[in-house]
This record gives structure tokens, sequence and C-alpha cells, in this order.
């Protein structure tokens, strides 16, 4: 009764999800590249720059909710520290795009501008090699791993839980924001990371990249999906879901919750930390306030609003928040605070499984009634 | 640095080689019943901020023995289950696992792969998970993360899950949520978890609390085809249960072990009269 | 009547002739050259006659005048004769003394040090004080006659001091030992800097001035290092203070509910804002009692602050009872719907908090260790609040129900504690604590909308540190957390030092993971 591997994944996600995946990734990699290159700006079926963009960093932020709802929604740990992998991989990718710049900078000096603002002659020894794609695309997965697997060995294996852990990783966020925040610690200090011109060599602004960058992220979170799909549905999966109810009967029966909770937490870091690299090209900057715990407490809020423990919820959580602050806080910029607070509250009063959930119990009554 | 590694962070280097996972491999400490005893307690003593739990407590069980522990509230007979299982440390005596296995230097997952398995006073299943998961998460074999990733269940290992299942006679609700079934149920579904194990021996808090007797008396039919092949651990208040286990008996009082005997001979004891009527 | 008369008369007479000056050192003052000019103020101050500084006064205030070859001072239309002091016709066409800035100055230190031989204690201290930082080696003698004169014990170390200095560049060997051992026993730096020289070879000739110097500069270096080491201690106090003010809320609302309440910071921030409305209530209308209305915002704060904190346990957290991390979520929601409301109700910029003029200044401990009084006020008010707390857990029925729902909420309601009550009430006081820290905050730093920030990481880290419901954990972390932290940025900067905290708790953790004074036993899961 062994099945390969192939047949596993393939049978990770029901037919339905497949098509309704397929659809995602045609739209996503067809339809829009289509519609903003060759539809005439002034049609209704061009798609802006502004929208490939906002949709870009959209889906990062829902790979982000993915690797949240993997460790809060599937092992009930609540991180408040996901913010910071997500820096760091933006951090990381970063650098590459500031070597990018190479000369361009106002200073038209081979070192970043802030840099040569600060007055130092060299590089430090950690930005070694960053202008090597494939460095730094290592550095983007190991770098935030290692941050998180250390941290992660010693909260575990202490025995951290619950709320402790949550505020623990809060502290932790903090402290790492304090020390960006520093001109010493060579990351640019407050302003962080802009300016950027070019990734390997083509424009970062012209609409090709753009287009590449928005499909990479758009596969990232396919790829995201059915990979934390076929997890969540191994029996890895189900000692997950044991150790959130019941973690001592976990240990009673030969587990070792340690090892458990460190992979998957390490795994969704790198995933946040993936994300925080696409995003940054996308958006065009990265500084300290990436670290700021209202962010990593809005991802908390993305999943729960999508519906914890469900995978496809936490993807339409983060696409509905932020869709809809990007309205208000163009139309309503001093409502945003309020209606995010009033959503965090509903949400946790009247809506424990989200929209999912929702959803889910209206057709349970239709069916009921029918 | 060996001593550093200890103290300052916590790491015992020796643990982290491969030989020492305990019932990964089971190379070095294998479980040895050469004197036929499969647990020593000796002069145990725990204490929490003056309270003493337990106090010199002395206790041997044989291979295969069904034995039950009895003692009023606060006797101990928890803090000794945790002590057992690695739940909380002694803070003198020591506790062997058969000749050669140190129980206070392990922790809770090892002792379970070493080959004890325990039953909390309060039924603690996986609520969200079916009723066969529940029982193929407790199944014994390789239960290391790498390994979960790619487990995938045998023909055999769903044989044996089914046996179980008609067993704890849950076999029409394999694939009910957990969480929805009775109380005794549930109690029935963890002693399913604990034969899943395939433990050595079997530490049973109050199985039968909650059960009605019908439930009660098919439990101790279960629980005495059990001896022999496993050995039992029962705390239990219910004297017409540990009647019908028909055991040895262990008196705790005060963290300590009073009398030990049959139930006749225990229950015309002066002394623990005494101690459960009072002066 | 008469005999005053007479008197005067008698001194009128009896002065000039008593204090005349040398006059050729006064006819000097009008010599063309600075230097000489330089000399003769040194000299007649060497001569430490009180009466030259009307000389001096005269000359600073540019009315000291040449007229035919005499020295005199002319002040509106009268005149003086400069070294006796006897009033003269004025003269027809006086020449102006020239002063450039070099004389100012050697003025102004003769002045001082001519102040040294007043009647007054008052203007010798103020005088002696002065000189403290600029004792030339010309006023050694000078020195060393006042301090022969001086009675006054305080007065008497200052001009030791003094004169130690002044000694420092004698020619004699000797005499520069003396004055280094005489500054060795200084904690001030400026004395450091000035003994700084004389540990200098190339400088310093003589090895037992060099060495003794060398002790001396590590003497004063230590004690230096000792001031502001308790400096440190004192603001990592006050900052525990602030702290603990912080935790104790949050202590009882986790203790009591087992909730975080991640809108405590701005529970702070609404003790502030009331703060800042008390003070503009003053100024609007009690002008004159503005200084007073610190302690009428004390009521402000703490129910203002209580009375959120009631509203947010009864409309969200009410219903969140045993899920923690929901809760979280949902006081996040409420701290951000109190942020925006600080905002439209205050602006979103910082306002500005005045202290009160009874909290300026501060006690002067050592030369350089100044204990402000807004600080050593805000340790004593923590300590109030801390036996307020205190009394009223230990020693009230509402705390007895409080400690009882703490450790056991089932039982608690068994016996009859009316538990949703006391949950409401334990809030509420949880929220006034934290109102009055803030109230306290606002004379420290800045009050704006988002200020209960920061303060909510540190204070939750407390609560991890002390564990939970402890009032005794929460007090050792909140003064130890704080002096720590102050002691490390003293060495390490600000971030560094909350990052080695940080990891610090991260490690105690590790061995403890319940906190300080955590429960053992069968109640600690």
């Amino acid at each position: 009764m062994r099945q390969s591997m192939t047949i596993r994944i393939l049978s990770a996600l029901d037919r339905k999800s497949w098509l309704a995946l397929a659809t995602f990734l045609a739209l996503t990699l067809v339809a829009v590249p289509v519609l903003h290159l060759a539809v005439a700006p002034d049609s209704v079926f061009h798609v802006s720059a502004y929208a490939i963009t906002l949709f870009g960093k959209i889906m990062c932020y829902a790979i982000v909710a993915v690797a949240m709802d993997l460790i809060w929604g599937y092992c009930g740990i609540l991180s408040l520290g996901h913010g910071l992998f997500f820096a760091l991989g933006g951090y990381a990718f970063g650098m590459y795009l500031m070597r990018q710049i190479g000369r361009d900078g106002s200073y038209q000096s081979d070192l970043p501008d802030f840099m040569v603002f600060l007055d130092w002659k060299q590089l430090p020894w950690y930005w070694s090699g960053s202008d090597s794609l494939w460095w730094v695309a290592l550095l983007v997965i190991v770098f935030p791993a290692l941050v998180a697997f250390v941290f992660g060995y010693f909260a575990f294996r202490s025995r951290i839980k619950g709320v402790y852990f949550s505020i623990i990783t809060q502290a932790l966020t903090y402290a790492a924001m304090l020390l960006f925040f520093r001109n010493e610690t060579g990351f640019g200090g407050n302003n962080g990371f802009t300016d950027f011109k070019r990734i390997l060599g083509y424009s970062i602004t012209s609409p090709n990249t753009r287009l590449v960058l928005f499909g990479l992220s758009a596969l990232m979170l396919a790829l995201t999906l059915i990979f934390a799909r076929w997890l969540v549905a191994s029996k890895f999966g189900r000692v997950l879901t044991a150790i959130r109810d019941a973690e001592s009967r976990v240990m009673f029966i030969g587990y070792n919750p340690l090892w458990y909770k460190l992979f998957i937490w390490t795994l969704s870091a790198v995933l946040c930390a993936i994300a925080g690299a696409l995003y940054v090209p996308q958006v065009g900057i990265i500084n300290p306030s990436e670290m700021s715990t209202a962010n990593s407490i809005e991802i908390a809020i993305w999943v729960a609003v999508g519906g914890r423990g469900t995978l496809i919820g936490p993807i339409i959580g983060a696409f509905a928040v932020n869709l809809a602050k990007s309205w208000f806080t163009v139309s309503f910029p001093e409502y945003w605070l309020f209606f995010l607070g009033l959503l965090f509250i509903v949400v946790t009063l009247m809506l424990p499984h989200g929209l999912v959930g929702l959803w889910k119990t209206l057709r349970q009554s239709r069916g009921a009634r029918a | 640095m060996r001593e550093f590694l200890r103290k300052v962070i916590g790491i015992d280097p020796e643990k982290c080689s491969p030989e020492y996972r305990v019932g990964y491999s089971g190379k070095r400490r294998t479980l040895d019943l050469s004197h036929n005893v499969i647990l020593y307690l000796e002069d145990i003593t725990v204490s929490f901020d003056g309270f003493t739990a337990l106090n010199k407590l002395n206790l041997a069980i044989d291979a295969g023995e069904l034995r039950c522990i009895i003692g009023p509230n606060g006797a101990g007979k928890t803090t000794m289950m945790d002590v057992i299982t690695g739940k909380t440390r002694p803070d003198s005596g020591t506790a062997f696992f058969g000749q050669s296995i140190d129980l206070t230097h392990l922790s809770e997952p090892e002792i379970a792969h070493a080959g004890i398995g325990r039953k909390f006073q309060k039924p603690t299943i996986f609520e969200q998970h079916s009723v066969f998961e529940n029982l193929e998460l407790a199944m014994k074999t390789d239960k290391g993360a790498y390994t979960s990733l790619f487990a995938e269940l045998g023909d055999d290992e769903r044989d044996r899950i089914a046996d179980t299942l008609r067993q704890i006679r849950l076999d029409t609700q394999a694939e009910r949520p957990a969480g929805l079934l009775s109380h005794g149920q549930k109690q029935w579904l963890e002693i399913g978890m604990l034969l899943m194990q395939e433990p050595k021996l079997l530490l049973l808090d109050e199985p039968v609390a909650g059960m009605t007797d019908d439930e009660t008396m098919r439990t101790a039919e279960l629980f005495v085809s059990l001896a022999g092949k496993h050995s039992l651990v029962v705390v239990e208040h219910d004297m017409a249960f540990i009647k019908e286990l028909g055991g040895k008996v262990s008196v705790l009082h005060e963290g300590s072990v009073l009398a030990e005997g049959d139930l006749d001979s225990v229950q015309n004891d002066q002394r623990v009269v005494e101690v459960y009527l009072g002066r | 009547m008469i005999k005053s008369l007479l008197v005067m008369l008698l001194c009128v007479f009896c002065l000039p002739a008593r204090a005349a000056l040398d006059a050729s050192l006064v006819r000097q003052l009008a010599d063309e050259d600075s230097s000489r000019k330089v000399a003769a103020i040194s000299a007649l101050t060497q001569a430490a006659d009180p009466d030259a500084l009307r000389v001096f006064k005269a000359m600073d205030e540019d009315s000291l005048f040449l007229a035919g070859g005499k020295v005199v001072v002319i002040d509106g239309d009268q005149a003086f004769d400069a070294v006796t002091g006897v009033p003269l016709k004025a003269p027809d066409s006086p020449e102006p003394i020239s002063v450039n800035n070099r004389i100012r100055g050697e003025l102004a230190n003769a002045m001082a040090a001519l102040k040294l031989f007043d009647s007054d204690a008052g203007v010798r201290l103020a005088s002696a004080q002065k000189l403290q930082s600029k004792a030339g080696p010309e006023l050694a003698p000078l020195l060393a006659r006042a301090l022969e004169k001086e009675s006054d014990a305080r007065i008497k170390d200052l001009l030791t001091l003094a004169h130690a200095q002044a000694n420092l560049a004698n020619g004699d060997p000797g005499a520069r030992l003396a004055a280094v051992k005489a500054l060795a026993g200084s904690s001030s730096p400026s004395v450091k800097s000035l003994l700084l020289p004389l540990t200098d070879k190339s400088l310093e000739s003589n090895t037992r001035v060099r060495y003794a110097a060398i002790t001396a500069v590590k003497d004063i270096d230590g004690r230096m290092a000792l001031t502001e080491n308790l400096g440190r201690v004192f603001s990592g106090l006050s900052l525990g203070s602030i702290l603990l003010l912080g935790a104790l809320g949050l202590a009882i609302t986790y203790g009591v509910m087992g909730i975080i309440n991640m809108a405590h910071g701005e529970l702070l921030m609404v003790g502030a804002y009331s703060a800042y409305a008390m003070q503009s209530l003053f100024r609007a209308y009690f002008p004159d009692a503005i200084d007073w209305y610190l302690p009428a915002a004390v009521p402000l704060a703490f129910f203002a602050a209580a009375l959120v904190g009631v509203v947010m346990e009864r409309t969200v957290i009410r219903w969140l009872y045993g899920r923690t991390l929901e809760t979280l979520l949902a006081t996040w929601g409420l701290s951000l719907i109190l942020i925006q409301s600080a905002r439209a109700l205050f602006g979103a910029q910082n306002v500005e908090v005045a202290n009160p003029a009874w909290m300026s200044g501060g006690i002067e401990l050592m030369p350089n260790l100044t204990l402000p009084w807004n600080r050593i006020i805000i340790v004593g008010f923590a300590l109030f609040v801390l036996s307020l707390v205190w009394v009223l857990m230990n020693r009230t029925r509402l705390g007895m129900f409080v400690r009882a729902v703490t450790q056991n909420r089932a039982m608690a309601g068994c016996v009859g504690v009316p538990t949703a009550r006391i949950d409401t009430l334990a809030f509420a006081l949880g929220a006034g604590i934290a109102g009055l820290g803030g109230l306290a905050l606002s004379q420290i730093s800045n009050v704006g909308p988002d200020m209960g920030q920061g303060y909510i990481v540190d204070a939750f880290m407390v609560v991890v540190l002390g564990g939970v419901g402890q009032l005794a954990g929460a007090v050792w972390a909140a003064l130890g957390l704080g002096v720590f932290a102050k002691l490390l940025e003293g060495w390490a900067g600000a971030v560094i030092a909350k990052i080695v905290v940080l990891v610090v708790i991260i490690v105690f953790i590790q061995k403890r993971p319940q906190g300080l004074f955590a429960l053992k036993g069968r109640f600690a899961e």
C-alpha cells in the first residue's frame, strides 16, 4: 500500500482544489501579463502597474499567512515574531538589491549610500558575497532558519508555551527592531534599504521585471499551499494537531514535541523569509518598521479572519484585510485603525472559525433546511 | 566544555549521541528483567515548598504483576506516577525500570519508549482526531519527527488498530471525532491507546472513574487478561473493582507505603483502618 | 544718633588712610603694555587688600582713567583718587585706560580672589566655589593667606582644593607633591583633568610627583566610577518604579484572569493624558495653583483608566475567558482603537506636560551626582501605590476574593465568591494602577498617542520574569530589570542593553520556566 511521493503530493488536494489552483496560476501567469502588456492602458481590461504591485505584495502576505497558519492554526503556537523573519528575508535580499545599484547612488560610490554617509571605507564582513544572487538566495533561507532554530530550540526545550511564547517572540522582534534601527548595525538604520535600481541587471521598474516578480510570488504561493496541504495531511500533521490539543498525552505516548515544534517553527520562519525576499523588490523598500509589533500581530488577524487551521482561509484573510487596508488608507485614513481594531475584536468574539467557518456554517444550515 | 554545555545551556552531550535515544535503537538500554522485577522505587522523596508529597517511598513491582495502589487523597499516588513517567524529578532516591534503566534521568518521551504507558486521572485523548487516528498516533513505531513526515500505515498496522478497536469495543465508532465519545468510552479509548504503545508496564490512574458498573466489570476483565504479559499498576478508590482485579494491594499514606498484601489482609490492618476512618 | 554719626565720620576718614594701595602698582595699571597691566593686577591681588576690589571694579566698568599722571576713578561727575579713594575735583581731560578681553578675564579672577577676604561668609563661599575651576599658580600665595584666615569649615575645604590646584604648577616639586596629595581626595572630573598633565613624563619631570599624580588619578577615577554607578543605580530604580507601576496592574489582571492585556500600555496612555487634561484645566481656571495640578490628576488618572478598563472587560474580555491567545488579539484590537481615539481627541502630536515647580531641581549628593526630584518622587509614588495594592490584596475582603479566584476559580465560585464581579473589579484595579503609572510617566517622558507601546514589552518582561500573580515577584523583577538595564546602558548603550536584557530573560526562563516566585507542586502545570 506504500504510495509514491508524487501520488501522495497529488492526493494532498482534491480535484476541485487542483482545478482552482490551476485557474489561479493561469490567471496570474498568463492572463495578468497579457492584460498588462497587450491591452491599451485606457481599456477597462487593462491591469495597471499599481494593481500588479498591490496584488504581488498581498500574495507575499498570503504566503506569510499560510506560514502563520501552520504554526498557529495547526500547532497552537501563536507567534508574534513572524514580522522578524519576513523582514530578515527582506533585508537579506535587499543587500543584493543594494549592491545592484552599483555606482548609480547619490554618492557614486561602490558602497551603498548609507555607508558612504557613515564614512565607512569598506563593506562589513557580513556583506561579503552579497553581490551574488545565489549566495543571497541561500542567505534568505539559511539565516532566518538559523535564528528560528536556535531561538525555538531554547524556547521549546524549556517548554515555554501559550502566551509566554507569544510575548517572548514579541520581545525578540522588538529587540531586533531596535538593533536594525542602529546605524552601526550596517543595514541602513532608520531608512533601511531603498532606491533599488536593478535586479540581475534588469531595471526593477520595467513592466517585464514586475510581471516576473508577480508571477514568482504567485508560483511560490501555490507551492506553499500544496506543500502545507501535504504536510498537514501527513502523520506529522496529525501529531502537530495532537500537540495543540493535548501536549502531555503526546509526550506520554512517546513523541518528543520539541522536534515537531522546532521543525514547523523553522519551516514557518523560512516561508516568511522567502515571502519577505519576494516582497522587497516589488515594494521597493525595507526598513526596521517591518519588525514592529503591530505588523506581526496583523499577520495573526489575517489568519483569524480567514479561519485558522484551514490553510485556504488565511490566504482569503490576507487578501480581504489588505484590500480593505489599501481602500481605507486612501479613502478614510483616520478610520483604518478603528476598523482594524474592531476587526480584531469582532473576529475573536463572533467568528472563531473565520470566514471559512462562517461559510461552512451557512452551507450546513442551508443544507439542513433543504 | 562538557561541563559548560551541561550546566549553562543544559545540553547533555551524552544525550546527543545517537545510541542514547532509547527506543529508537534500544541498543544500550534494553529492559533487563533478570531478577523478575520490572520497577524499583527506592527511598523516593519529593517535596513542594515544604510539603512532602513522597517520603522515602519504597515500592517494587514484579514482572507481569497486577498491583493496586490505594490511599486517601494527598497520599502521593499521582506524584508517584509523575516520578515514574518523568514529569516530576525526585529530590532524592532512585527509580529503576528493570535492572538497568534509570528513570530519573530520562524525559517523558524516552520513558514512554522504554516501555511505560500512563493513563491520566482525567481522560486525555486527542479530541479533534478520530478514534482511529488516536490509536494510530499511539501505535508503537518510530516516533521521530522526520519519520512522521513520510510515515504511512501498512496493512498489518491497520489490522492491529482494528484489533484494538474491537478490544475496547469502539469498532463502530472508528471514524468519529474522539471528543464526541461518552466519558466511559473516552476512558476505554485511552486504555486502547495505551495498549497500542505495547508497554511493558501500564500505570493506570483511576481507570474506571465515571464508568457504569457493567463497563467497570469489563475493564476488570480486560486488566486481568493483560496481566502476565504486561505489568499493571492501578490506582483506584473503587474497592469492588480492586476486589475483581484480585492482585496485591499497596496502601499509600503520607508519601510512603503503609501496608502491602492481598485486599482482605490490608482491609483488616489496624493502621489502614485508622488512616481511612481517622482516630 | 550722634554716636553713630561719629562712627561714620571716623570711617570715612580712616578708611582711605588705612587702605592706601601701592601707588606705583596702581600707576602700572595704566601702562600701555597689557602684560604689565596683568602683572600689576596680579601684584595688587597678592596684597590681598580688599580695597583693590574698588579699583578693579572701576577698571572692569571702564571708569578708570589717567589724568595728569594720576590714576582716577570717574563715576558720573564725581572723581576719586584710585590709590586712596579720596574724592577729587573732576579732571579736565581724562584719558581712558584700555581694557581688552585678556585683562577682563584677569580682572574677574582677581575680583573673585579678593572676595575671599570679604567679611560676609556667603560672598567668600561663592568666591571659593568660583575659584575651584580656575585657580592659577599666581593665586597660590593669596589662597594660602585666605586659608589661614578662614574659619568656616566648608569654605576651608574648598580653599584647600583651590590652593592645591594653584600649586600644581609650582616650581618646587615638594609643593607640587603636596598639592597632588591634597587633590587625590577629590572626585570631580575637572580636578582629574588638572592632574592628567602631571602623569605625563614629558610634562612632569619629577618621578615622585608623577607617581603620586598617577595614583591620585586612579583614585579619582575609582570614586567617579562609583558615583556614576550610584547615579545609574538610582536611574535604574526610577525606571524600575515605572516598570513596576506598569507591571503591577498587568500582574493583577494576568494573575487573576489569566489573560494577557495588550491594551495595558494604552491604559498608561490614558493616565498620562489625564495629567495633561488636568494641567489644561488648571491653566484655564486656576493658573495660580498650577503647581497642584498633579496631585489633582491622581484620582482622575486612576478612575479614567479604571473606567476604560471596566468598559473593556464588560464588552470584550468577559467573553473570552480561558481563550488566552484570542484575548491577546482582541485586546490588541482594543489598543488600536484607544490609540486612534487619543489621536482624534488630542491630536497625533505629543502634548506637553510640565513638571510642577516643586518637582524640578534635585538633591546634590556628591559633586557629580544629583538626584532629580521628579525621579525621587516617582520612586516614592511607586512605593506608595505598591503598599496600597499590598494592603488591598492582603488586608481587605476584596483582596481575599481576588486571591481566591487567582488560585482556584471554580472553587472560589462554589464557596460563593461572585467571580464575575471580582473579575471586573480586579480588572478595573489593574487598569487604574496602570493609569497611575501613566501619570508618573507623563513627568519624565513624552506624552503621545502611542507612548504605551514602548512600555508594554518591558512590562510583560517583568511579569514573565516575576512569575504569574506574584506581587513580590513583580517588585523584584521590575527593580532588578530597571537597575540591570541602566547599569548595562552605561557601558554598552541603550539598544545593546535592551537586547542583552532580553537574552538574559530567555536564558533565565530556561532555568526557571515559571518565573522567580513560581507556584510549585501539583497546581503548577
